[in-house]
């Protein structure tokens, strides 16, 4: 499913200048992770899609691509938009309500009207995603924090929407859980749904995400394939980001390419 | 400074201990950073160098905790607060919500201990301009976004210029620049001797850059300390759960690629690869 964003502006009420005209069109399928420094309007623009916040000019259009009606959300609610918009906020404590990790998981799909059996099993496999199938009968608060952002990952999958959005996925997770949350992009781009974080976890974008949009002070300063974006080193230093340390290493070895992969920089390095 | 003796500690109502005979001395003006999967220890060893654990988390403790002077169970938080400051990983639990405006948050445990007025104000403007809260000075804590809480919850310990400072996870919410200035801050204050610092960190990069030495914790057990290129590079990080730094990944996949082997040591930062390579 599609989203347009076309000349958004937003002002918080009491002055914050958030989004100054931000344009930004993501296809079908498309895996995009947004980056930039503290307060670049990163988390605003991401609450503009599913609703959250509505454009003060421009607008938001989910879907319209294809099969699906084009969804202005000045016109739909936040709870007709969760059908096509999965979110799981920065803080997982902003969003989690019921008393066991298995109730909570359920309660997005059955929300959306998905029947009994099928929530079962979308409950089962996004569980068994996220490596928290032991857990399911365990109260969430009972969970470690970044145990408690897996549950909201986990919500999120299970509600199968066409579009997921994630602010920070990686944010206090350990070795194994950045790894297994980098599986879950992997299959949500097979299964064509599309993807959108927001991450400070740069190695992180290089490894999975092709398209980079760079924000700095509301607006996109940069937005393009991962090779050609991750390696503008001044432009990044301006929304306080580096690039990925292969990046550096390349950079500071003054190498004539500079690989996102392991493997391709080996191969440089020896050539 | 620091001096842990055999340290075992159970949450309330938990069948295994988060810590597990934990013996360890750190000296003055050394900063130290704890590394290890989720759940490995590495926040409640802060908090009980802090004095939470117990006194705030209530279970059950043996062994003999020493910081600064001052053994931590038979103190009260009031006492220990003074001396040893706690930076939480969510800003969230450590914002007092007692103070209406960030200006006055950071004042909030310098009035406690007593700071004379001059002083204070200079001391809170210079944090703010570090923290990049100058403007923000009037706004309340609550009104900030998630990494300016964080900076805020990082400044309020820092102002109060403790001995020893403990901070878990202090920069997960930063943009990759303001993490690194808060880590080179750290290294500034340890190597200046003017405070102990015990960092419970996932960014490795970092810890390879900033830190004296490295502890890994796994199941409450300590099971490496030692020099950071030294632990960081060992065969063993993947077994606790932990990943080596890209530049690790690629001079060990570039001698298995064929690379001679010239015996030297894996690098672990940047600087130390670009070594490597050369």
């Amino acid at each position: 499913m599609t989203i347009a964003v076309e000349e958004v502006e937003f002002t918080y009420p009491g002055g914050a200048n958030a989004l100054r005209g931000v344009s930004l069109r993501i296809g079908s399928g498309e895996a995009v992770a947004i980056i930039g420094e503290n307060g670049a309007g990163k988390t605003t623009l991401v609450k503009h899609l599913n609703g959250l916040l509505k454009p003060d000019k421009g607008a938001v259009v989910i879907g319209g691509n294809g099969n699906d009606a084009p969804w202005n959300t000045r016109d739909h609610s936040v709870a007709q938009l969760a059908a096509r918009v999965g979110f799981v906020f920065q803080n997982p404590d902003d969003q989690i309500l019921e008393r066991t990790v298995r109730a909570e998981v359920a309660f997005g799909p059955r929300n959306l009207g998905m029947p009994e059996a099928e929530i079962n099993a979308a409950v089962q496999s996004s569980l068994e995603q996220v490596g928290l199938t032991d857990a399911a009968d365990n109260h969430p608060y009972d969970l470690l924090a970044p145990q408690r952002k897996l549950i909201t990952l986990a919500s999120v999958l299970a509600m199968r929407t066409p579009i997921v959005i994630f602010d920070e996925p990686t944010m206090g997770q350990d070795a194994r859980s950045v790894a297994r949350i980098g599986e879950i992009v992997k299959d949500l781009k097979s299964a064509g749904r599309t993807v959108l974080i927001i991450t400070h976890d740069i190695d992180f974008c290089a490894d999975h995400f092709e398209r980079i949009v760079v924000m700095a002070d509301g607006r996109v300063l940069a937005d393009g394939a991962a090779e050609q974006v991750l390696t503008r080193t001044e432009l990044l230093a301006t929304t306080n980001v580096e690039p990925p340390q292969l990046v550096r290493l390349a950079q500071a070895l003054g190498l004539p390419h500079a690989p996102l992969t392991i493997d391709g920089l080996v191969v440089t390095l020896l050539q | 400074m620091i001096r842990l003796r055999d340290i075992t500690y159970h949450y309330p109502r938990a069948t295994t201990p988060a810590l597990d005979k934990l013996s360890l001395e750190v000296p003055a003006g050394q900063l130290c950073a704890v590394i290890g999967a989720n759940g490995s220890g590495k926040s409640t060893l802060c908090y009980a160098l802090a004095g939470f654990v117990p006194h705030f988390y209530r279970g059950q403790l043996s062994g003999h905790i020493e910081v600064a002077g001052i053994d931590v169970a038979q103190s009260s938080l009031a006492e220990i607060a003074g001396t040893v400051g706690l930076v939480f990983s969510n800003p969230f639990n450590q914002i007092t919500g007692a103070r209406f405006t960030v200006h006055d948050e950071i004042a909030f445990g310098m009035e406690n201990m007593g700071v004379p007025p001059d002083e204070m104000r200079a001391r809170i403007d210079e944090v703010l301009r570090f923290a990049g809260l100058t403007d923000l000075a009037d706004r309340s804590p609550f009104a900030l976004s998630g990494g300016q809480q964080q900076r805020l919850a990082i400044v309020s310990v820092l102002v109060m210029r403790p001995k020893v400072i403990i901070l878990d996870e202090p920069t997960s919410q930063l943009d990759p620049v303001g993490s690194k200035e808060v880590f080179a801050v750290l290294r500034d204050l340890a190597a200046a001797g003017e405070s102990t610092i015990i960092l419970a960190e996932h960014k490795l990069e970092w810890v390879a850059v900033f830190a004296d030495r490295v502890l890994v914790l796994q199941d409450g057990r300590l099971v490496a300390d030692g020099p950071p290129r030294e632990i960081l590079t060992g065969d063993n990080l993947h077994d606790w759960g932990l990943e080596p730094t890209r530049y690790t990944q690629v001079a060990r996949s570039a001698l298995n690629a064929g690379r001679r082997d010239n015996g030297e040591a894996l690098p672990a930062t940047l600087e130390a690869a670009v070594e490597y390579f050369r």
